[in-house]
């Protein structure tokens, strides 16, 4: 085998990020699959791996995670530097800011349900900022808030649920083997 | 329920106030933004445009005597109606745009307008 110019050195948390990543990305895959009666109302059970990586890795890892999954997801399914690219990328940024921030919150009061919620507001807290100031210059944008806020809600409840599952069921192992 | 232990007592909390704040986001998004102005007509003629920032009171003349309507910052409604079943009256106050009080007897009218429309329905 051809020995490379340059060495990559893999360390075992980049196989970490990569292998959390995979999983995510398959997630949006999955999410992607799903019918939605209404652009924009998506489960984001990708959601799921950034909750269980934030609680178990930190969040430098969940961040990683994160912008990996919106790179890799929209390459995979066509919208790289499409709007929707930047409507992820917004709202993942957003939510991961969001979830830094709520993750100092009391671990015994506040549990993986509150971090997806307040996660989940965030994502679509941003994606309508974007879509605002960007893509629909009108405030025709917010009659949909309700339903997306009720959405943000009921997927945020059952992606902190999964995720607190997983935490809950699997010790803490290293998952890149 | 196993799931249910999974709750911690923070997350009811959030769950309650995001429900809540969902609830309070409906009539706040859906009712064409905040209420502007007040349009008086009679006889189906604008009578008055009001802005609904100041105190006011504005007396209409009408078939039967004087329609009496009190505009409050935010809000207007018809005090006195010489009609004689008063459902313009107890109305009360109209708060969001698009809402209308009607004294039929008089031919006054008392509308709420935002400053964007108020659809009956949501396009693209």
């Amino acid at each position: 085998m051809t020995r490379s110019v340059t060495e990559l050195r893999v360390t075992a948390e980049d196989r970490r990020v990569a292998w959390l990543a995979t999983a995510a990305v398959g997630l949006s895959l999955v999410d992607a699959a799903i019918p939605s009666p209404l652009p924009g109302v998506k489960p984001g059970l990708a959601n799921i791996v950034t909750l269980v990586v934030l609680l178990r890795y930190g969040w430098g890892t969940a961040v990683w995670v994160s912008v990996l999954r919106v790179l890799a997801g929209s390459l995979l399914l066509g919208y790289f530097l499409a709007p929707g690219f930047f409507l992820s990328l917004t709202g993942t940024t957003l939510s991961l800011l969001t979830l830094g921030l709520a993750r100092h919150l009391p671990g015994r009061w506040f549990g993986p349900v509150s971090l997806s919620i307040f996660a989940a507001f965030a994502h679509i807290g941003g994606q309508l900022l974007l879509a605002r100031l960007w893509l629909i210059p009108h405030d025709g944008v917010f009659l949909l808030t309700p339903v997306f806020a009720g959405a943000a809600l009921v997927f945020g409840t059952i992606n902190g649920l999964i995720a607190a599952k997983l935490l809950a069921d699997s010790p803490a192992t290293d998952p890149s083997r | 329920m196993r799931w249910l232990a999974l709750l911690r007592p923070g997350d009811w909390l959030t769950m309650l106030i995001s429900a809540a704040l969902v609830g309070l986001s409906i009539p706040i998004f859906w009712q064409g933004g905040m209420a502007d102005r007040a349009i008086v007509r009679q006889e189906g003629r604008v009578f008055a445009e009001i802005d609904l920032k100041a105190r006011k009171q504005i007396e209409v003349p009408g078939p039967l005597g004087t329609t009496l309507i009190a505009v409050e910052p935010g809000r207007a409604r018809v005090v006195s109606d010489p009609g004689p079943r008063q459902y313009c009256v107890k109305q009360g106050w109209l708060i969001r745009p698009g809402e209308i009080a009607i004294c039929a007897p008089n031919r006054v009218s008392l509308q709420i307008t935002g400053r964007t429309r108020v659809y009956d329905s949501i396009s693209y």
